[in-house]
């Protein structure tokens, strides 16, 4: 079994031994949050990380699928077509987000993307006949999938937990695959790749559709979570952070959006204790992000643990006189 | 019969405030190329500051506007910092330049929550536009009358400016061609902190005059962001005339399915732009596809 | 039938007429070589011809097939296939995963998110071969950043004939290239063969002169010689364009 076989099946034994481990429900309930969080920046990091469009209306695609789920339910319906219908309404406004963001690239991309998160945030503030408005949607219980209760934090883990490794091994092989190789290929040269014979449109497509399943998966699993819903979880705010998740893990990597929802998860539920503005932090780490750490934690701890091991086997030599001053 | 009459001034007057809004949008993502996300904080930040300077809660009150201009002011000032410090650095990155716009709207809208509290604040009207005009049967508020005006006299001094001085000269030199712009002599960074300025100034300065009809309050910028957003998609950015069409269309939509159809008025918002998109990806008077 | 045949292409930027009327009938296996001064609209003319953008006026055949309302995409797997003149290769990626990209435009399994693409090993094994045919079979794992301006240029070839592409349009493959390399990029070229068809803009005409069969030389967005080497040569009005300026 080579090395990284290893690493992964410890982690995934750690993981599946945690909820036994830990024995506070804040704690296993953190960490439910943290994966599903990571389901929803996996789902973005597929478009901005490997397609290189990024979006900043995922939250909206998130939400229909939770209020999907949470108005079927409220109307009496049971589980299996609530999560069925909350998912495959969140597939369509993905496509239909999709055909009319397509059209362009780059800055306009992300503009027409904001404008149509906000319109969901919009009608899911005012449509209040179908969405309770300001106050939200109630839902009264989990699933139980085969007959196994989804009520206690554990078991909520379990289920959570299986997705996330399905996510995970999802993401992995589409990434490793012809058609992983060849989305990155129209992040870095679309012109170049519509002469070799792509047609980087359609593949733009179905990434976004891929990117908004997973999306909508993790709010699937967001609104039984809560077991509630309410315009907020929609709000440009709420894009932000899936994009802040995405990005200071490092965009284009597999764990990165991972390590990225696992910090944004806990510095806010750790900072809501002491700060009462939440949005104001993020904010702030945002910019400090942007500014000072572009390419994400996991790529930079990356680059700066290759320096120092550099550093190490190289024999002490006379450093010389650094031309543009000290590099971080 | 009244009440279509003024829905429609109503219309033109939120057109015009939208048009306050969004030139300075236009204009920023004309030369810098970004979609400014901090616009609607700055919004509501200018109407915020009127509203304190107009209260008297510093001391001192100054008439109404006196407060807006002072607003426009800090916030052009504050702006202009920001673009200076954070935005320059990033010069040529626009991704990293929309994501510092987001982050610091982000903290603007906590720090004005912080500082202002939860509660929406009333602006009163100033004092001799109280009243109505009387034409007929109809009665129209002095005051959305007094800001149609106001768009209009903005509209004109911006297109002068644009047209007549050198400032508007460099200005449009920038949005067609930067990079000849800066080869001709144009000191580009120093056009882009004036002109960020000033966009953010106009936008809070349009915080204050919305003020009476909008009042103040938490989330008033994200109300404001994706209008300017749809405002500028439709009308073609870094154009000051598909920046007043555009305003007036979106004043129009938004009011007519405000009234009509509430529950469904973003949606309605929604189909012009798409069509735009669709049809001419350019937006009515834009130049270069965005 | 010609392999490539331009007819009547025009093409205009707003008010500025970038190409007018190009005639220009490409013979199966001809080498042709497109010269001109800066901005005579000859990489404009390879833009068109490729279906970057879309002309004015005028009709493109490739073998005889209208291509002119075809889709980018579509012309390559006509067999149409092009170099840039300023490197657009995939950075972040090794020599060979470059090549591979190119072999997986014209395959079906582009459209696969589920196999591996490294497992791929008929394809990982075209890529090799055609990296080797340009001379870089040893460097193939490298990634693209530690190379060369020099192989980077070859890689740039290797693409393009990995496609197996019928009509091969190169735009100044000998650019910023040293002696050395440009005499191996010139073996390279040499050894194609002819059931390629061949056209290049090149300025560097010690290097590519003698392998054309025909020239044509452009001016303004205009034909204003074509023929043989000896006859373009020979003619005035190719003086006028270079020195009359």
């Amino acid at each position: 079994m080579s090395g990284r076989a290893i690493a992964v099946a410890i982690a995934v034994l750690a993981l599946v031994a945690l909820p036994y481990a830990i024995t506070e429900i804040y704690y296993v309930n953190i960490a439910s949050q943290i994966l599903l969080y990571a389901v929803f920046a996996l789902g973005l990091s597929v478009l901005v990380g490997y397609a290189g469009l990024v979006s900043l209306g995922h939250a909206g695609l998130f939400g229909v699928a939770s209020y999907g789920v949470a108005y079927l339910l409220a109307a009496g319906h049971g589980h299996t077509v609530a999560i069925l219908a909350g998912l495959a309404s969140a597939l369509v406004v993905t496509a239909g987000f999709a055909a009319v963001s397509l059209r362009a690239g780059g800055i306009t991309f992300i503009m027409i993307t904001l404008a149509l998160g906000e319109i969901i945030w919009g009608l899911a503030y005012r449509w209040i006949s179908v969405t309770n408005g300001d106050n939200g949607i109630n839902v009264a219980t989990r699933p139980a999938p085969f007959g196994l209760s989804l009520a206690s934090a554990r078991g909520f883990y379990g289920a959570t937990l299986i997705v996330f490794l399905l996510a995970v091994a999802g993401v992995a092989i589409f990434v490793r695959s012809p058609f992983g190789a060849a989305l990155c290929g129209t992040r870095d040269q679309p012109r170049r790749m519509t002469a070799l014979g792509y047609h980087v449109w359609m593949m733009r497509f179905w990434a976004f559709m891929f990117s908004g399943l997973l999306t909508s998966v993790a709010g699937i699993l967001f609104v039984y979570y809560n077991q509630f819903i309410s315009p907020q979880a929609l709000a440009l705010a709420a894009s932000a952070e899936g994009l802040l998740m995405v990005i200071s893990g490092g965009a284009g990597t597999l764990l990165g959006p991972v390590i990225g929802a696992a910090l944004v998860v806990i510095i806010k539920n750790v900072a809501s204790a002491y700060v009462e503005r939440w949005n104001f932090l993020l904010g702030a780490i945002f910019v400090a992000i942007v500014v000072f750490m572009p390419e994400g934690l996991v790529p930079g701890a990356v680059r700066l643990a290759r320096a120092a091991w550099r550093a190490l086997k190289r024999p002490k030599a006379a450093a010389p006189i650094p031309l543009t001053g000290p590099k971080p | 019969m009244t009440f279509w009459v003024l829905l429609t001034v109503n219309s033109v007057t939120f057109g015009g405030l939208l048009f306050l809004l969004s030139a300075g949008f236009s204009l920023i993502f004309g030369l810098m190329r970004i979609p400014n996300l901090t616009h609607g904080s700055m919004f509501m930040a200018g109407a915020y500051i009127g509203a304190t300077l107009l209260a008297g809660d510093l001391g001192f009150t100054l008439n109404f506007w006196l407060a807006a201009i002072a607003g426009a002011l800090a916030v052009a000032a504050l702006s202009a910092i920001m673009e200076r410090f954070l935005l320059r650095r990033l010069a040529g990155q626009q991704l990293a330049q929309v994501l510092v716009t987001l982050g610091v709207s982000l903290m603007v809208a906590d720090l004005c929550l912080m500082i202002w509290g939860g509660d929406p604040i009333s602006v009163a009207t100033p004092a001799g536009l109280g009243g109505f005009v009387r034409a007929g049967p109809a009665a129209f508020p002095l005051y959305r009358m007094a800001v149609i005006a106001i768009a209009v006299v903005f509209a004109v001094v911006l297109w002068l400016m644009l047209e007549r001085t050198r400032l508007g000269a460099m200005i449009r030199a920038g949005v067609d061609d930067p990079q000849m712009a800066r080869v001709v002599g144009i000191h580009v960074s120093r056009l882009f902190t004036i002109v960020f300025a000033l966009g953010a100034g106009l936008a809070a300065f349009a915080g204050m005059i919305g003020g009476p009809i909008l009042s103040v309050y938490p989330g008033l910028d994200q109300d404001m962001l994706p209008l300017a957003l749809v405002v500028v998609i439709l009308g073609g950015t870094g154009s000051l005339l598909g920046s007043f069409v555009g305003s007036i269309i979106i004043g129009f939509i938004y009011n007519f399915g405000q009234a009509l159809v509430p529950e469904l008025a973003y949606f309605v918002l929604f189909l012009p732009m798409v069509l735009v998109l669709v049809l001419r990806p350019q937006g009515l008077f834009g130049e270069q596809v965005l | 039938m010609s392999a490539l045949a331009v007819s009547g292409l025009g093409k205009s930027f707003g008010g500025l007429r970038v190409t007018t009327n190009i005639n220009l009938a490409v013979a199966p296996g001809e080498r042709r070589l497109i010269i001109g001064p800066n901005g005579a609209g000859k990489t404009t003319l390879f833009n068109l011809i490729t279906g970057e953008i879309a002309p004015d006026s005028g009709s493109i055949l490739l073998f005889g097939r209208n291509i002119t309302r075809m889709a980018s995409r579509n012309r390559a797997h006509l067999g149409l296939a092009r170099t840039y003149q300023i490197i657009t290769l995939f950075a972040r990626d090794t020599i060979l995963r470059n090549v591979t990209l190119a072999l997986l435009g014209l395959s079906p399994l582009r459209w696969n998110p589920l196999i591996a693409l490294d497992r791929q090993h008929h394809l990982a094994a075209a890529g090799r071969a055609a990296l080797e045919r340009v001379g870089l079979g040893h460097i193939a794992d490298r990634p693209l950043a530690e190379t060369s301006y020099g192989e980077k240029r070859r890689v740039e070839i290797a693409m393009a004939l990995a496609q197996n592409p019928k009509v091969l349009l190169l735009d100044e493959p000998f650019a910023g290239l040293s002696i050395d390399e440009r005499s191996d990029v010139r073996k390279l070229l040499v050894a194609i063969p002819r059931d390629v068809t061949i056209v290049m803009i090149e300025h560097d005409m010690d290097t590519a002169l003698d392998l054309a069969d025909r020239i044509t030389l452009m001016h303004f967005g205009e034909v204003i010689v074509e023929g043989t080497r000896a006859e373009v040569v020979a003619d005035p009005r190719t003086r006028e364009v270079y020195l009359g300026e």
